[in-house]
C-alpha cells in the first residue's frame, strides 16, 4: 500500500509539472518554444507582446489555475467527508452561488446606477471582489447559525441547497431588471476564467487560499475519526459539532476567495476528491488530503490547456469544460457503486 | 474494584410534551475485572441506559461517577480515555484497512496529526490479534464480512486502552462459533485486562454463560441488579416479558412457551439427555409434562424409548419416531 502510493503521488508530481511547462508554452497565441524559453530565462524576446503574454499572462493564469485547483478540490473533500456525502461539493452549499448573487448585485444593480466609490466605478474590478466575498461570506454565515441550531448534518446540507434555490432565484431577479450589457457582463463572469488575475493580484489570492489550506491540513486527525460516524468520533474525544464548523468555515473560505477571483467553477470540488479516492484506494486523509490537492491542480491545468484548443479563435470558458471532465467521471461512480470500496 | 457509579440515576428524555422516564433511582456500579450484562425486552431502556452512561445523553436526575469524578465534568479527551463502545452504527470505513480502523482507537492517546509511535503501532497490533482479526490488518474493511468488521470495531476499541468498555449487541452480526468466541474474549480482557465490561445484548443464554452479574430490565421497566444465578435462582428472569405464558426454566436455563394444553405425558427416569429432549419435543407441541397422565414415556437411551400407553407397550427408536407417534395417537384420541 505504501509502495503504492508513494508511485502515485510521484507520477501526479510528474504529470502536474508537464502540465505546468505545457501551459507555459502553449497557448492561444502561437509563440516558438525557444523564445519562451528565453522569456522565462529573464532575456527579452524579439516580440514585446510575447514578454507580456508569458510573464503577465500565462504565469498568473497557472498560478491562479493552481490555487484554484487545490482549493476548489480541498473544500470538496472536507465537505464530502464533514457531510458524510460524496456528492457534497462547494457548489452545493450555495456558497458560490452567494458569491454570484453578490456579484450580480453590484454589476447589474450598484454598478448599472453608475457613480464610483473610493476612486473605484461600483462595477469594475474591486466592486467585482468585493461583492462576490460579501455574498459569500452572508450565505457562509448563514449556514454557520444553521450549524449551530441543527444537529443532523444531513438537515443542514439540506438548508445550504435550499439558500442556494434562494440566492438563486434572486441572481434570476436582478436579471431579468438590469440591462442587456448587464446581462452579458455577467454572464461572461458566469463561465468562469482563470485568466482574470493579475501578477500584483496574486498575493491577495494566495494570502486567503494558503493560510486556509494548511488549517485544513491540520485537521487530517478529525478528518479520519468523522469518517466512523458521529458517536463514535465524540467517543475519540472529538468535538464534532465544532469540527464540523471549522470545516464548513474553512471550505466557505477557501470557495469564497476562488469564486471572488475567478468566477463560479463548478464540479472540480465534487469530481476531484473521488478522483483522488480512486487512485489511492483510501479514505485515509493523511494521504487523500495532499492527493487531493495535487490532483486539484493537475485537473484545472488540463482544463486551462483543453480551453486554449481553439488558439485564434478564442478562449473557451472553464465551466464549459469542467463538466466534460467531472460528468464521466460521475458516472463511472456511480455505475460501478458496488465494487468501490469507499462506498461500502 | 469499582470504577463506575450511578447516585439516584433516573433517565429518560425531555420533550415538549414533558419529561419522560425511563428508569428511576438507580444505583449501579462497574467492577473492573466483570463482565455485566444488560438484558431486556426492546424499548425499554437499554439504550437510553447505555447513551446516559456513556455520557452521549443527559441524565433526568442523579449523577454518574467514574473513579469518583462526575461524569459531567469529564472533559471529551478524559472521558475518551475512559470509555470505549462498541455500537452498531453504520460507518464509512470501507476505504481504510483493518490497521488503520484499529488506529483509530489510538486518537485519545496521539498528538496533533494522529502520528503513531512504536508504542501505538505496537498496541494496534496486540489490538488485532486479542480479536484474531490480524490476518486480514491489510485487508480493505469493505472486503470484510460482517462478522470481520465487528471484530476490527472490536479491535479499535481494544486499542483505546479504556478501563471501561461498553457494548451493544456485540454479537448481533456473529455466526454461533463467533459469538462464542466474541463473549469469551470479552471476559477474559475483563479478566485479565482488569477492564469493566458492560454489554448489551439480545442473547439471554450467552448472558447467563459469560455475565458475571447481569442488569436487567423487566417488562414494568424496573432495573433489577444482581450476580447472574443468583438473579436466575430468584425466578426473576420470568419477569422479562409481559406474558403469562413463557417461563424461565431453571434447570435447562432456557425460556419456553408454557403449555396450555389438554394433553399430557409422563417421563420417568432413564438417561437424562434422552429424557430432558423428550421432554423439549412435547413442550413444542404442547404436551405438557405431568406425572398424573396416563402415558408413560421411559427413555432408556437415544435409539431406545419406550411408551406405555393404555396397557400397550410401544418401542420407538428415535424422539423423532416418539413425537410422531403421540402425536398422531392424540389426534386419533380427538377425532374419537
Amino acid at each position: 500500500m505504501r509502495k503504492r502510493h508513494a508511485i502515485i503521488f510521484a507520477l501526479c508530481g510528474v504529470v502536474l509539472a508537464v502540465l505546468i511547462v505545457a501551459n507555459l508554452f502553449i497557448g492561444s497565441v502561437d509563440i516558438p518554444a525557444s523564445e519562451v524559453m528565453r522569456i522565462l530565462g529573464g532575456n527579452g524576446s524579439s516580440n514585446e507582446a510575447w514578454d507580456y503574454i508569458i510573464l503577465e499572462t500565462r504565469v498568473p493564469m497557472i498560478a491562479t489555475a493552481l490555487l484554484a485547483g487545490a482549493a476548489l478540490s480541498l473544500a470538496g473533500l472536507l465537505l464530502q467527508t464533514a457531510f458524510n456525502n460524496p456528492l457534497a461539493g462547494p457548489s452545493i452549499l450555495g456558497v458560490s452561488t452567494g458569491a454570484s448573487l453578490g456579484v450580480a448585485v453590484v454589476m447589474l444593480w450598484l454598478g448599472a446606477a453608475g457613480g464610483t466609490l473610493f476612486g473605484q466605478t461600483v462595477g469594475g474590478y474591486l466592486g467585482v471582489l468585493a461583492g462576490a466575498f460579501v455574498g459569500a461570506l452572508t450565505v457562509l454565515g448563514t449556514l454557520l447559525l444553521f450549524s449551530f441550531v441543527v444537529e443532523s448534518t444531513t438537515m443542514l446540507l439540506i438548508v445550504g441547497i435550499l439558500t442556494g434555490y434562494i440566492t438563486s432565484s434572486l441572481i434570476s431577479l436582478l436579471n431579468f431588471f438590469s440591462t442587456q450589457e448587464g446581462v452579458h457582463s455577467y454572464v461572461i463572469w458566469g463561465l468562469g476564467s482563470f485568466n482574470g488575475v493579475t501578477l500584483e493580484q496574486l498575493p491577495y489570492i494566495s494570502l486567503v487560499v494558503i493560510p486556509a489550506i494548511l488549517w485544513a491540513a491540520l485537521m487530517v486527525k478529525p478528518l479520519n475519526a468523522l469518517l466512523l460516524g458521529a458517536r463514535y468520533a465524540a467517543n475519540l474525544g472529538i468535538n464534532v459539532k465544532s469540527t464540523r464548523n471549522k470545516l464548513l468555515l474553512i471550505s466557505g473560505i477557501l470557495t469564497a476567495s476562488v469564486t471572488a477571483f475567478c468566477g463560479p467553477i463548478g464540479f472540480l470540488g465534487l469530481v476531484v476528491p473521488h478522483i483522488a479516492r480512486l487512485l489511492l484506494r483510501t479514505s485515509n486523509h493523511n494521504t487523500l488530503l495532499p492527493l487531493t490537492i495535487l490532483c486539484g491542480c493537475c485537473t484545472s491545468l488540463v482544463c486551462t490547456l483543453i480551453s486554449v484548443m481553439p488558439q485564434e479563435n478564442g478562449v473557451l470558458p472553464i465551466n464549459a469544460i469542467t463538466p466534460i471532465i467531472g460528468v464521466p467521471i460521475i458516472i463511472y461512480i456511480i455505475v460501478n457503486r458496488r465494487k468501490i470500496e469507499y462506498f461500502n | 474494584m469499582t470504577i463506575l457509579r450511578t447516585h439516584n440515576l433516573t433517565i429518560g428524555y425531555n420533550s415538549k410534551e414533558g419529561r419522560t422516564e425511563v428508569l428511576k433511582g438507580l444505583n449501579l456500579s462497574l467492577n473492573r475485572g466483570e463482565v455485566v450484562c444488560l438484558i431486556g425486552a426492546n424499548g425499554k431502556g437499554k439504550s437510553t441506559l447505555l447513551r446516559t452512561l456513556a455520557g452521549t445523553q443527559p441524565s433526568l436526575e442523579g449523577s454518574v461517577d467514574i473513579e469518583g469524578k462526575p461524569l459531567s465534568i469529564l472533559s471529551k479527551k478524559d472521558l475518551a480515555l475512559m470509555l470505549s463502545i462498541v455500537y452498531t452504527d453504520r460507518t464509512s470505513t470501507g476505504a481504510l484497512t483493518v490497521e488503520e480502523l484499529t488506529a483509530l482507537g489510538r486518537q485519545p492517546h496521539t498528538g496533533f496529526f494522529g502520528h503513531l509511535s512504536k508504542v501505538d503501532r505496537d498496541v494496534v497490533e496486540a489490538s488485532m490479534r486479542a480479536t484474531g482479526i490480524l490476518y486480514k490488518r491489510n485487508s480493505l474493511c469493505a472486503q470484510l464480512s460482517d462478522g470481520e468488521r465487528q471484530k476490527a470495531m472490536i479491535a479499535k476499541a481494544l486499542a483505546q486502552e479504556t478501563p471501561i468498555i461498553f457494548l451493544d449487541e456485540p454479537t448481533a452480526f456473529l455466526d454461533v462459533a463467533s459469538k462464542i468466541d466474541t463473549m469469551q474474549l470479552l471476559h477474559d480482557l475483563a479478566v485479565e485486562q482488569n477492564k469493566a465490561v458492560l454489554l448489551s445484548t439480545h442473547d439471554i443464554s450467552q448472558a447467563l454463560m459469560l455475565a458475571d452479574r447481569l442488569w436487567l430490565i423487566d417488562a414494568g421497566q424496573h432495573l433489577e441488579a444482581a450476580p447472574t444465578e443468583d438473579l436466575i435462582l430468584s425466578g426473576k428472569l420470568d419477569l422479562l416479558f409481559n406474558s403469562q405464558e413463557i417461563r424461565f426454566d431453571i434447570h435447562s436455563g432456557s425460556f419456553s412457551r408454557q403449555c396450555v394444553g389438554e394433553h399430557s405425558v409422563d417421563i420417568v427416569e432413564g438417561d437424562a439427555s434422552t429424557a430432558h429432549w423428550c421432554a423439549n419435543a412435547m413442550k413444542r407441541n404442547g404436551i405438557a409434562i405431568d406425572k398424573k397422565s396416563t402415558i408413560t414415556i421411559k427413555p432408556i437411551a437415544p435409539n431406545n424409548i419406550i411408551i406405555y400407553i393404555n396397557g400397550k407397550m410401544k418401542k420407538t427408536e428415535s424422539v423423532g419416531e416418539l413425537t410422531h407417534f403421540i402425536l398422531r395417537y392424540f389426534k386419533e384420541y380427538e377425532t374419537k
